[in-house]
């Protein structure tokens, strides 16, 4: 059990209680587990092969050649149209997240002339303004949980209070997985507040790498480490171990 | 039914400086790279772009034609950055226009629905609307059909695209086309919504062949969107074109180390992007590809 494991199961654990909804984890450890909970607790979920198809076999990463179960067509356009119906959880990454949930996977500096170039805005914008939306940060740092982002592609709850109902209704940002721990904004301003820290991984160390002031609740829990069941599942998902590459440690 | 196969010089005839392009496919899959090249080969200047970007909005930017680039997103998808793009950006040498993804395939179907706009939440609260500062919200006339009453969205507006080329696996000589692989992308809205479109395909086939080749959900661009068939064979090279052919990751990554080294560009610039036709293109592929 190394500390990948851990990160893998507490993102499946973002999708718990979820049917008849596109379960569209991004990224390596979401994928993992994404098809985790799919495999496992929350089988009613949908989920695409990351081509074209919703299959409702556990496939195993980035191997087209994979046997699908395919249950329906889900072409680009397609994906659009359920991002707008409302019916996904998207989990992204962050390169910047901040206290209200703020994302950027943009640029770094001045979009008009960036110092780095990144990903751009990508579905960001309509994502967080249409359905639930949860964040993975295999980097927690204070490089990675700033106190404002330079630019701003998917929207926290700051922006949503001020843009106001009822236009803000379905913006949701669910939790944020790091590789230190859990975190959610089910405070009275939503701001950022600790959900769970994984074994191993002391509070200090959580608040040390945050350069704004996270939330504390009295009691702070421990991320639940996953089952035999889950790993075994973990490895046909994931075989040859990409989880490890993107959390090291133990 | 009329004639419509053409040659690569009759699409370059074309062709003018400050065209507004609209192109194909997505990221790095699908794309008219035979006609990129054209219009590379052809000289023509102050372009803008409008696409699903990948490896034709990094091309443009590093031979200098490209002054504005409209798009969703520009990635060669193995690669998740397109290279020169990241450079011409960080150098502010081209003009930026980044929609959100979805709500880029609004102003296409705007632009193919001859309306002025389509709403949409997306860009609400986030930074698109600061970085495109013409981007126009409205108040709905309605009560929308979940709950919200006089709520705002923002009017993604129709582009305005001069021609648009596209790379099908099949065509008729009619310019019917067809699609065979796992998506057909935005393209049917790429012929729609431009004033000319120009479709390359892997091969030109009869019409009553089609069936052969696919089901009829397969054929989706009619002939009355297209103003000329070039045939091209391995025409959408170096990107994906399922299912005649993968993306060559190994020449993909090659152009890709190009971005960070001007020799390398030069080498890549003459051997393959002013390589006089596509077939002397596919022969400079093919003696680099056994060299390798």
């Amino acid at each position: 059990m190394k500390r990948a494991d851990i990160c893998v199961a507490a993102i499946a654990d973002c999708f718990r209680g979820e049917a008849d909804i596109l379960c569209n984890p991004i990224g390596i450890s979401p994928i993992i587990g994404g098809r985790l909970a799919k495999a496992t607790f929350s089988p009613d979920v949908v989920m695409t092969d990351a081509v074209s198809v919703l299959a409702t076999n556990p496939l195993p990463l980035n191997d087209p050649s994979a046997e699908r179960t395919v249950e329906a067509y889900a072409p680009y356009r397609t994906i659009f149209d359920i991002v707008w119906s409302g019916r996904r959880h998207v989990m992204m990454g962050a390169t910047q997240i901040d206290q209200y949930g703020n994302q950027n996977i943009a640029a770094i500096g001045d979009y008009k002339k960036p110092k780095a170039q990144l990903l751009g805005l990508r579905g960001s914008p309509g994502n967080l303004i249409n359905h639930r939306t949860s964040y993975w940060v295999p980097n927690h740092s204070q490089r990675s949980f700033v106190s404002e982002v330079d630019i701003v592609s998917g929207p926290g709850y700051d922006r949503m209070r001020i843009l106001g109902q009822p236009d803000n209704r379905f913006h949701d940002v669910h939790r944020v997985v790091s590789n230190l721990g859990v975190f959610d904004f089910e405070t009275p301003e939503n701001r950022m507040r600790i959900r769970s820290i994984h074994p191993g991984i002391e509070m200090s160390e959580v608040i040390e790498n945050t350069s704004f002031e996270l939330i504390i609740p009295a009691d702070v829990v421990q991320t639940r480490i996953p089952d035999e069941e889950e790993l075994r599942i973990m490895d046909i998902i994931d075989p040859t171990g990409m989880r490890y590459q993107e959390v090291r440690g133990a | 039914m009329a004639d419509k196969v053409i040659t690569e010089d009759d699409f370059v005839n074309e062709l003018e400086n400050g065209m507004t392009i609209g192109i194909g496919g997505w990221g790095s899959r699908r794309k008219p790279m035979s006609l990129v090249r054209a219009i590379i080969r052809s000289g023509v200047t102050d372009l803008t772009i409008v696409s699903y970007g990948g490896p034709e909005i990094g091309l443009l930017s590093a031979t200098g034609q490209l002054k504005k680039a409209i798009y969703g997103f520009v990635s060669l998808d193995s690669i998740p950055l397109e290279p020169h793009f990241r450079i011409a950006r960080q150098n502010g040498t081209i003009e930026a226009v980044e929609f959100d993804e979805g709500a880029f395939y609004l102003g296409l179907l705007a632009a193919s629905h001859r309306v002025p706009f389509y709403p949409t939440r997306a860009g609400l609260g986030s930074d698109m609307m600061a970085m495109n500062p013409e981007l126009r919200t409205i108040v709905s006339p309605y009560p929308g059909p979940d709950g919200g009453e006089g709520e705002t969205l923002v009017a993604i507006p129709a582009f305005d695209i001069d021609l648009s080329i596209i790379h099908m696996n099949r065509a008729d000589a009619g310019g019917n086309g067809q699609f065979l692989g796992p998506d057909l992308y935005f393209d049917d809205l790429f012929a729609m919504g431009a004033k000319r479109t120009f479709m390359s395909c892997e091969k030109v086939v009869p019409t009553e062949n089609f069936l052969n080749e696919g089901s009829v959900h397969t054929l989706k661009i009619p002939r009355i969107f297209v103003d000329g068939v070039i045939e091209a064979p391995m025409g959408a090279h170096f990107t994906e074109c399922l299912p005649d052919y993968s993306r060559d990751e190994a020449f993909q990554k090659m152009y890709a180390l190009t971005a960070k080294d001007k020799e390398l560009w030069d080498v890549f610039n003459d051997k393959y992007l002013q390589a006089g036709s596509h077939e002397e293109y596919l022969a400079a592929v093919d003696s680099w590809e056994q060299g390798t």
